[in-house]
């Protein structure tokens, strides 16, 4: 039986040791805090599938497929929530976006509605007047990602894999030593712990891109999609300085999360008030009656970025015996579950679904910082 | 260009630092989430307070007064505020924290029933024109708030039907002589003891149950004892709020902010007085916001002048909180299905599985309702001694039009 | 004391202009909210620190009815 060590209890982590040790590898998962609670308790829980090139959306459709199976039984644990998303289009250059979104999506056969501004208002009455259309894409869905980790863990944990609490400081060939001094030993390391990947290895191409939020209290009625502007990926993809989206979700408790922002290489804890007001104001923007909601917290949170979007799944490129599955910008709750069986499919060297070639680790010369 | 003095607070601390800030050219600002200056302990204004300290209310003609605004957050140089006039931000030279203190919860079966309410609660909600006379209220708990809140409600017609106190009378009887030698708290004793003369008063002794049909009906004590009653206000102790002081980076020791003798926290140009630096009541947060005042406009010989009234009522301070400690059965109160977040509804037995507080909030969201942990937060460090993590912004929920601001 | 109407729950009440709202709502033994498993609430802390005491007012959900004072014509609306 082969034993691996995975530094880093958040989604990723836990739905990798719930791959290798369902596979009857013998796991050892290291987590600093508690489970789930770096960038997978900050981030807005989105199952979405994401069009940005042909290896994102593949590998977030096979992610949300894979959370369909494993929420199907039960949804509660996840608080899974099928709120799909609703792509909304204020103007005629984002409307022609409505049509090529939909056009990628049919290829793939991926449910998809195209709603004139009609159609826009009666999904969702709240949004404001003068709005041209949308794309419903109804099977996006939301989770809340600390308790689905933890639950990810549970079924590890019933297979056998092992809990420890600490904070690993350096990797070497097959063991890893924690800051209280403790060396833990295996046949394999894998590393998932986010955008704290580059402490242990900075010589990886990944660079925070900090994000704010703001959850309110509950509004069950205001809106019912997970709403966000057509213009998301232009804005939200910027290679520097600070930007804001909109991105606004009706969690299924009725409280909204308020997004979105990014920031990089910021890892501090610090609200940007300025960026603050301005994803507000675009908030308020879209959905007017927002300005009257009550906020009851704001927080921030690290993506780890990669260069070209996409996660680093696989061997390191110099050493052998450590596997990554890093970089997952903001869609690590929907590629969770999908890079966790692409890395284990490797290790264990296993045909897998996917092309993997897109998502190996790549170039290690870090993208300089503008 | 003058000093610009910010106090957050206009209970008897703030006002006493605005007193004594204002004998200089300062240009002074108090805010409070109140419409009225005041505080909890003067809630209602000027005629609430001692003779003595009604002086304080006339300042508020030479300063700005910002009422019902809230602070949400602070950077070093400045505050964010939600005001009636919405989002606005305030420079600041030396920022004075003087927002006081809540009152500690420890959760048991029924607590959640409509009309338990705090003691301080009952009191300010009196104030607030709640019609008590002819009521049956049983008080229970810890700490003089108690008898103080007996003796008013009494007075305004209340029926107590006991007064409840988890203390052992020896350490009671402790605290009351190491009140001999400070006149004015002998005499408040004695005015108390006179008013709540016939009023039934049980020590060593604590609430187990609260028990209604869609409100508290009857209570029930350790003793075995039951009593009906219309009220139930009860509390174990006061909290500091300390959210804005740790917001800033200010040092905390076993929950409250620690200040030097001229009450100057471990940030630059930030002080504190008052229930934030230990629980003392009206005297120390007076004494402690003169000195703030003082030091804080330059007049450090007026400061120094005050050393040995801030020695006294910080020894004071420290004999309140070893004569009301908790006893550890109090620990025994909450049972599997009691709430304990009173937010969210989080049950201790959801909270027992659970690692730390960041772990339950996570979890079970225990704390991340609109209290922010600021009733459960007490009370599962108490059960679990569990330890707050960071404060989020805004300190206080507020609506989103709240949060944007023009220009930063 | 000057009295003034206010509604809640759709009935007018008279009442003491400048009176705490939540202090109203306790006198009359009016629950302020639901809890999340439906326990009816009422104000604890009194002072704007606990929340148990949300309520609607004029349609503006989750105010805090220990911070405010009851005016002429308020339409104060609480969970059923």
């Amino acid at each position: 039986m082969s034993s691996v060590i995975i530094v880093g209890g958040g989604i990723v982590g836990c739905a990798v040791a719930l791959e290798l040790t369902q596979a009857g590898w013998q796991v050892t998962l290291i987590e600093r805090d508690c489970l789930g609670s770096g960038a997978t308790a900050a981030g807005m829980g989105h199952i979405v599938v994401m069009d940005e090139g042909e290896a994102q959306l593949k590998l977030t459709l096979f992610g949300q497929q894979l959370w369909q199976a494993l929420t199907a039984d039960h949804p509660q644990p996840h608080e899974y929530h099928a709120c799909g998303t609703l792509w909304v289009a204020t103007d005629t250059e984002e409307w022609d976006l409505v049509a090529e979104k939909a056009a990628v999506y049919q290829q793939y056969q991926i449910a998809c509605e195209i709603l004139d501004a009609a159609a826009l208002y009666a999904h969702e009455p709240a949004l404001r007047e003068g709005l041209v259309g949308g794309l419903l894409v109804p099977n996006d869905s939301v989770v809340y990602p600390p308790k689905s980790a933890v639950y990810l863990w549970q079924q590890a944990e019933k297979h056998g894999a092992t809990l420890v609490y600490g904070e690993v400081t350096t990797i070497q060939t097959n063991y890893v030593q924690l800051n209280d001094g403790r060396q833990l030993s295996a046949d394999a390391i894998v590393v998932a712990n986010g955008q704290r990947c580059i402490d242990l290895l900075p010589e990886l191409p990944i660079r925070a891109k900090r994000g704010q939020l703001v959850i309110t209290e509950r509004y069950p009625a205001l809106i019912k999609h997970q709403l966000v502007e057509l213009s998301y990926i232009k804005n939200a993809h910027a290679s520097s300085g600070d930007s804001v989206a909109f991105n606004l979700q009706p969690r299924p408790n009725g409280q909204l999360l308020i997004g979105s922002s990014r920031q990089f290489d910021r890892t501090d804890r610090q609200i940007d008030q300025l960026l603050l007001s301005q994803m507000l104001r675009k908030a308020i923007d879209y959905v007017p009656a927002l300005a009257d909601v009550r906020c009851l917290r704001t927080w921030t949170g690290v993506r780890a970025a990669s260069p070209d979007g996409l996660p680093l799944i696989g061997q390191h490129p110099e050493r052998a015996g450590l596997w990554l599955n890093v970089g997952h910008e903001g869609l690590g709750i929907t590629t969770a579950l999908s890079s966790a069986r692409l890395l284990a499919d490797q290790m264990l060297q296993r045909q897998s679904q996917l092309e993997i070639q897109p998502y190996l680790p790549r170039s290690l010369q870090q993208e300089q910082p503008q | 260009m003058s000093l610009n003095v910010v106090i957050v607070g206009a209970g008897p601390a703030g006002l006493a630092a605005a007193w004594s800030a204002s004998q200089s050219n300062a240009n002074i600002t108090l805010i409070d989430q109140a419409a009225q200056a005041g505080g909890q302990i003067w809630r209602g204004g000027q005629g609430y307070a001692p003779k003595r300290y009604r002086h304080l209310f006339g300042q508020q003609t030479t300063l700005h007064y910002r009422k019902q605004t809230h602070v949400l957050g602070a950077s070093e140089q400045q505050l964010y505020l939600a005001t009636p006039q919405g989002p606005q931000q305030l420079r600041y030279d030396r920022l004075i924290l003087a927002n006081g203190a809540r009152e500690l919860f420890l959760p048991f079966p029924g607590w959640t029933l409509p009309k338990v309410v705090g003691v301080g609660g009952l009191q300010a909600l009196v104030k607030g024109s709640l019609p008590i006379a002819g009521k049956r209220v049983v008080i229970a708990g810890s700490g003089p708030l108690l008898i103080a809140v007996a003796s008013q409600l009494k007075q305004r017609g209340a029926i107590i039907k006991a007064v409840v106190e988890q203390v052992p009378i020896a350490q009671l009887l402790r605290f009351g002589r190491s009140l001999v030698g400070n006149p004015t708290k002998m005499l408040q004793a004695a005015q108390f003891a006179q008013a709540l003369a016939n009023t039934p008063f049980y020590v060593n002794t604590w609430i187990t149950a609260a028990e209604g049909e869609g409100e508290v009906q009857q209570v029930q004590l350790n003793n075995g004892q039951r009593i009906e009653c219309d009220y139930l206000a009860c509390s174990w102790g006061l909290i500091a709020n300390t959210e804005l002081a740790q917001q800033l980076g200010c040092r905390l020791e076993q929950n409250f902010v620690v200040v030097d003798r001229s009450q100057h926290t471990s940030r630059d140009q930030v002080y504190a007085v008052g229930e934030l630096t230990g629980i003392g009541g009206e005297d120390k947060a007076v004494i402690e916001g003169q000195i703030a005042g003082f030091v804080a406009t330059g007049n450090y010989q007026a400061a120094s002048q005050l050393a040995q009234q801030q020695a006294q009522a910080r020894q004071f301070s420290q004999q309140l909180a070893a004569s009301f400690a908790l006893r550890p059965e109090l620990r025994q109160l909450a049972q599997a299905n009691t709430i304990v977040c009173r937010c969210e509804d989080v049950t201790l037995a959801q909270l027992q599985s659970q690692p730390s507080w960041r772990s339950a909030k996570l979890q079970t969201r225990c704390g991340m309702g609109i209290c922010q942990g600021r009733v459960c937060g007490g009370a599962t460090q108490y059960l679990f001694g569990w330890s707050q993590d960071s404060v989020r912004f805004p300190i206080h929920s507020v609506s989103v039009a709240d949060l944007v601001m023009e220009s930063v | 004391m000057k009295q003034i109407r206010i509604s809640i729950n759709g009935t007018e009440y008279q009442v003491t202009e400048h009176s705490n709202l939540a202090a109203v709502l306790m006198d009359k033994a009016i629950a302020n909210r639901r809890s999340v498993t439906g326990e009816p609430r009422m104000a604890v802390c009194g002072m704007g620190s606990c929340g148990e005491c949300r309520v609607t007012i004029n349609q503006q959900a989750h105010q805090l009815a220990c911070l405010l004072q009851c005016c002429d014509g308020m339409e104060v609306d609480c969970e059923p």
